[in-house]
């Protein structure tokens, strides 16, 4: 059943079931006697008709299809798309965290509390923050939280409508240019300079007292430590601006170095890349904030404290931007992120990074001579390829799909923007150096295939139920319903 | 990669043609090319009035949403209503696709503009 590629509709047959029901014993009556005429559909429901036999074989061949980290290797960049070992799952399972309800009174869950207070605790000695919010559903939801702190700061100064401005550097995380615009500010772009750090010239120019602010990741999206950060911090705190730190790629920093001791006033983290919770499929993931002392009265209710041996829920702060988030966050995800953090240890999260940045770095000169390496210098958790050397007409789609054939999901293409033919790499740490060299021997493999048979890579996939897609088809005339 | 005399162009890759006081705008040749198959185009409103600089408009391929910026101030008088049933347009003629066309709010700003010379040059060597 490898080539399974049926939708549910195609093995409909008029008649068959998958259930069997009693006989009605009450009274029926016709629904146009109970549902006014204009509230009725005339047109056929077009569901489904299958046995129960048909329906789990269906999906059972379906999820044989999915294609996730414990299936193989998922080097997917500005994404940590990292092993979660199963130990997350036991503790997010056990009755306290699994069985308990957001309205039960404080003092029956104590130990949720208590899970949520240390995170925050932890969380904020790893990135070198004052105090941590654990609301935010994800990585653009921490974005924006952030940035309502940002002016909510400025507001109590009485500048937030004179500071309209935010500036993103062009090698920024994606969703920044979005979340700043979604709060009504003005995104300024600074270009990146030739060895792709933030051009620091430029950035003194666009200043003046209509910025709120800067959005900076660090590892920036090429891979690469930003090395004039503490100089970017400073001119921007002078011209009364914050510092906000995307925490996207936090994989190559853990233990290493902290965005609080960078300069930055306010954090995200994303417990589904950095602490390996679910990713991806929905998730759900968890983007907690955090930010300095200053800012601390900023962040949105309710906070988790502990007074004595107490844990509590703090609603009462009258500076707080409110709430983000429906109850506590994504709890079952923090827990996952706590037992992590717990389970690595501050030596074992420190070595995360080191081995994220070695196994990209190994990859990186491996693939170097064959494939283009546009910015050559030791990297972070990524690097970015800008195709072939001897391209042959071969372009980084082409390889992308050809990997599909080798059993790899394929790293991120055509981003960042400012790279051409961009492939961006990240390996993650929990990859084996066998693991590495494999899909080496595939990257090689391929560049050799654009030499010697081109069309094998433009027609590429060939192993897959569905071959190359026509996006382009797909994108000017979607078909978006069945019938 | 073809690159039209008697345009001026910037180094984000737009084109501008000029007939007395009205300015054409497009994205050139090479931007096409980078982009890829261009699948979608979002416009202004006739009557914006722009700075030089502003993103008017909003190209997406398959591979990726570039904006488009405006190289010289003016006031939208004409958008191009065609590319948005046929984006494709942009691919098959980058030059003859005009996107917006503007009422020039002040001519000096073309004297900041490059000429197809000057735009080559500068496209071989950061293209």
């Amino acid at each position: 059943m490898r080539d399974y590629n049926k939708l549910i509709f195609e093995i409909s047959r008029e008649g068959r079931k998958a259930y069997s029901l009693p006989k009605c014993d009450v009274d029926t009556l016709p629904v146009d006697e109970l549902i006014p005429e204009k509230y009725l559909s005339s047109t056929p429901t077009n569901m489904p008709e299958v046995s129960e036999v048909d329906i789990v074989r269906h999906y059972t061949n379906l999820s044989s299809k999915n294609y996730g980290v414990d299936t193989g290797f998922y080097p997917l960049g500005s994404c940590t798309m990292k092993y979660n070992p199963k130990i997350n799952e036991v503790v997010a399972s056990y009755d306290g965290f699994r069985n308990i309800h957001p309205l039960q009174p404080e003092e029956t869950v104590q130990g949720a509390l208590e899970v949520m207070y240390e995170l925050q605790k932890a969380l904020g000695e790893i990135t070198g923050m004052s105090e941590v919010s654990l609301q935010p559903a994800a990585g653009a939801h921490g974005e924006l939280t952030g940035l309502m702190i940002m002016k909510a700061y400025h507001r109590e100064r009485g500048e937030d409508t004179k500071r309209t401005k935010i500036i993103v550097p062009d090698s920024a995380h994606g969703t920044n240019p979005a979340s700043a615009s979604v709060l009504g500010y003005e995104v300024v772009e600074i270009e990146s300079d030739k060895n792709g750090d933030v051009n620091v010239e430029k950035l003194k120019e666009a200043m003046g007292d209509d910025i709120a602010g800067m959005m900076l990741t660090n590892p920036s999206t090429l891979g690469l430590f930003e090395p004039n950060v503490n100089e970017i911090c400073d001119i921007v705190h002078a011209a009364g601006g914050l510092m906000y730190y995307d925490g996207a790629n936090a994989n190559a920093i853990l233990g290493v170095t902290r965005p609080g001791d960078m300069g930055f006033d306010i954090i995200h983290l994303n417990l589904h890349k950095t602490f390996s919770t679910p990713h991806g499929g929905g998730g759900p993931g968890s983007g907690p904030v955090g930010v300095s002392e200053e800012l601390a009265k900023f962040l949105p209710t309710p906070t988790v404290e502990k007074h004595g041996d107490v844990y509590t829920l703090n609603y009462s702060k009258p500076s707080s931007i409110g709430k983000v988030k429906g109850f506590y966050g994504h709890f079952g995800v923090c827990v996952r992120a706590y037992a992590y953090i717990l389970s690595m240890g501050a030596e074992g999260l420190e070595n995360v990074s080191a081995n994220a940045v070695i196994n990209a770095n190994y990859l990186m000169q491996a693939l170097k001579g064959t494939y283009k390496l546009p910015i050559d210098r030791l990297c972070k958790h990524e690097f970015v390829l800008g195709g072939i050397e001897n391209d042959n007409g071969i372009t980084t789609l082409d390889i992308a799909k050809r990997l599909i054939d080798y059993g790899y999901y394929p790293p991120t293409v055509y981003f960042p923007l400012t790279i051409h033919e961009a492939m961006m790499i990240e390996p993650t740490e929990t990859e084996s150096v066998e693991t590495l060299d494999a899909f080496i021997s595939a990257m090689l493999k391929i560049a050799e295939e654009a030499e010697s048979t081109p069309e094998l890579l433009k027609e590429a996939p060939h192993n897959t139920p569905v071959r190359r897609v026509d996006e382009v088809s797909a994108a000017r005339n979607p078909i978006i319903k069945y019938t | 990669m073809e690159i039209k005399k008697g345009l001026y162009y910037t180094e984000e890759n737009e084109w501008v043609r000029v007939e007395g006081n009205k300015a054409y705008i497009g994205i050139t040749d090479y931007a096409q090319d980078a982009l890829g198959d261009i699948v979608y185009i979002e416009l202004p409103d006739v009557g914006d009035t722009l700075k030089a600089g502003d993103a008017f408009s909003v190209v997406e391929s398959v591979k990726a949403a570039s904006d488009v910026f405006l190289p010289v101030s003016g006031t939208v008088i004409e958008i191009n209503e065609e590319l948005e049933d046929s984006p494709e347009l942009i691919n098959e003629d980058p030059y003859g696709s005009w996107i917006i066309a503007v009422d020039l709010l002040d001519v000096t700003e073309l004297d900041e503009l490059m000429d197809a010379e000057a735009y080559e040059e500068f496209s071989s060597q950061e293209n």
